[in-house]
């Protein structure tokens, strides 16, 4: 059973979408037999200033992706990176157990967009 | 909120005509059918005209006829009591598309030492008749077959099964299931030594099944106690469980046959209407398949979130998806006919029943291409 929470980003996924020229991307998960999420921001003097992400998934991996773009928006990218899975489930009200292994993945997704954007800095 | 349910290879709602049957029984006629007074007389006499009913119902002898509690000790007792009470015919032949109900014991006896025969299906679901024939050894002492696929429908060639085991000196059992009700059932004219029931598929209550047994299979007890049921599952009868799977059979005698061209002229306008979704699919073969079951893959989408959205809709169905089974691998049944993990993660059971109508159908596929698109706009891939 999903939290009220998980439910409504479910149901109504925020950020949704694609951002062309993204200054960072980021994808995890595996196409062949799980959830895939990908995430893209929009960097201005460190901070987060655009994100959005999409996934295909399980209500758990589209709600994940949701809460992660919702925490991370405005956020610097020092912050960003410290957003943890566990952050993610609690804001939702918590993940069944299973859901936290298998479709937890914004937060990955997120450090991944981070780190291409830093990769392309240098 | 309109609701429309979908799911009936699940569960079935009870008739209440059964309902109606099954009342007196529980605060009336309450008594333990084992007794010798007035009460437990009452109670045996139910359920040995319960016993008629449904012994008519397969062309079996009510001698052939015991009460269990569901579909699962049904497979059990059927495979382990086969099993145990031959030294020598260790050898089971099985399918890899059975319910888990009949692979998990199968799983469990080869633990115990017996050797097990998974045999593979086609595209479509089908055991290959070959096959099976160059599977069967000196040992082979069972052969369990569904008749009828839970998942996707396909209605296994049991009679030509029932022959080759014939002529092999091999016991056949069908988990008959999710086929009772819906096609014809005559155990004579499936060949067939065993058969399973439940109650909770065909309008009746559920904690009540059927395993039919032919007069001289030998077969083993598994549930012992006081011998109910000529010792072969002992506990006290559910007399009005058993009422009640008995006025579920008397109806669908009546009603199956009108019943199940309506379903199946539903089912193809499900099919036909639902496979006009880009990148959509039917599992299963088009016509050899339960009158009430479609199933489908969609790409790009996974089933739970389907199901889920779905039903913030109304609408009740189910998936073979991983993320709803509660394990990490999707569907073995829709694995074994060849579909990839992802394409079994992105399926689609609707089963229908009784109170569906062309409305019902006319809501899925108004409702479903939306979801799918919607769906689809989030897909990552």
């Amino acid at each position: 059973m999903y939290s009220k929470r998980v439910m409504d980003h479910f149901a109504n996924p925020r950020n949704v979408g694609k951002i062309e020229n993204a200054d960072g991307m980021g994808s995890v998960g595996n196409p062949a037999d799980g959830d895939v999420v990908t995430i893209y921001v929009k960097i201005e003097n460190n901070i987060i200033k655009d994100i959005k992400f999409k996934v295909k998934g399980c209500p758990a991996a589209i709600a994940t992706g949701s809460m992660t773009t919702e925490l991370a928006k405005g956020k610097t990218i020092e912050e960003g990176l410290n957003i943890t899975q566990e952050d993610v489930a609690r804001e939702l009200g918590g993940l069944p157990t299973k859901k936290n292994e298998c479709s937890n993945l914004g937060a990955d997704a997120l450090h991944a967009a981070i780190k291409d954007y830093l990769n392309k800095q240098r | 909120m309109k609701r429309v349910y979908m799911d009936h290879a699940a569960t079935t709602y009870v008739d209440p005509r059964v309902v109606q049957e099954m009342l007196p029984y529980f605060t009336e006629h309450f008594g333990n059918a084992s007794s010798l007074h007035f009460f437990g007389r009452e109670a045996k006499e139910a359920l040995e005209h319960s016993r008629e009913i449904v012994a008519k119902a397969l062309g079996a002898s009510p001698d052939e006829i015991y009460f269990t509690s569901g579909g699962t000790e049904s497979d059990n007792l059927a495979i382990k009591g086969v099993m145990y009470t031959n030294k020598i015919k260790n050898h089971i032949i099985t399918s890899i598309i059975e319910h888990h109900a009949v692979l998990e014991t199968c799983n469990y006896l080869q633990e115990q030492g017996f050797e097990v025969t998974y045999l593979p299906v086609d595209k479509q679901g089908f055991v290959s008749l070959n096959h099976l024939e160059d599977s069967v050894t000196e040992k082979t002492g069972l052969v369990t077959i569904m008749q009828a696929n839970n998942e996707i429908g396909t209605i296994e060639p049991i009679k030509e099964i029932g022959k080759i085991t014939k002529e092999n000196g091999i016991y056949l059992h069908t988990d008959a299931v999710q086929s009772f009700g819906k096609i014809p059932t005559n155990v004579n004219d499936l060949n067939v030594d065993l058969l399973s029931i439940s109650g909770h598929k065909i309008y009746g209550p559920k904690g009540v099944g059927v395993l039919y047994i032919r007069e001289g299979v030998k077969i083993e007890p598994v549930q012992h106690g006081g011998g109910h049921e000529r010792g072969m599952r002992s506990g006290t009868e559910n007399v009005p469980g058993i009422v009640g799977l008995a006025k579920a059979v008397e109806i669908f005698q009546v009603e199956m046959e009108k019943e199940s061209e309506r379903l199946t002229d539903l089912r193809d306008k499900l099919i036909k209407g639902v496979l006009e979704i880009e990148d959509s699919w039917l599992n299963g073969h088009p016509t050899k398949r339960l009158p009430n079951n479609a199933n489908f893959s969609f790409d790009r989408l996974e089933g739970e979130s389907l199901i889920l959205r779905l039903d913030a809709k109304g609408i009740a169905a189910s998936t073979g998806s991983a993320c709803s089974s509660g394990s990490k691998a999707p569907s073995h049944v829709l694995t074994a006919i060849g579909l990839t993990p992802e394409q079994a993660n992105g399926s689609l059971r609707l089963t229908l029943g009784k109170r569906n109508t062309e409305e019902d159908v006319d809501f899925v596929l108004e409702v479903l291409p939306e979801i799918i698109l919607d769906l689809r706009k989030l897909s990552a891939v």
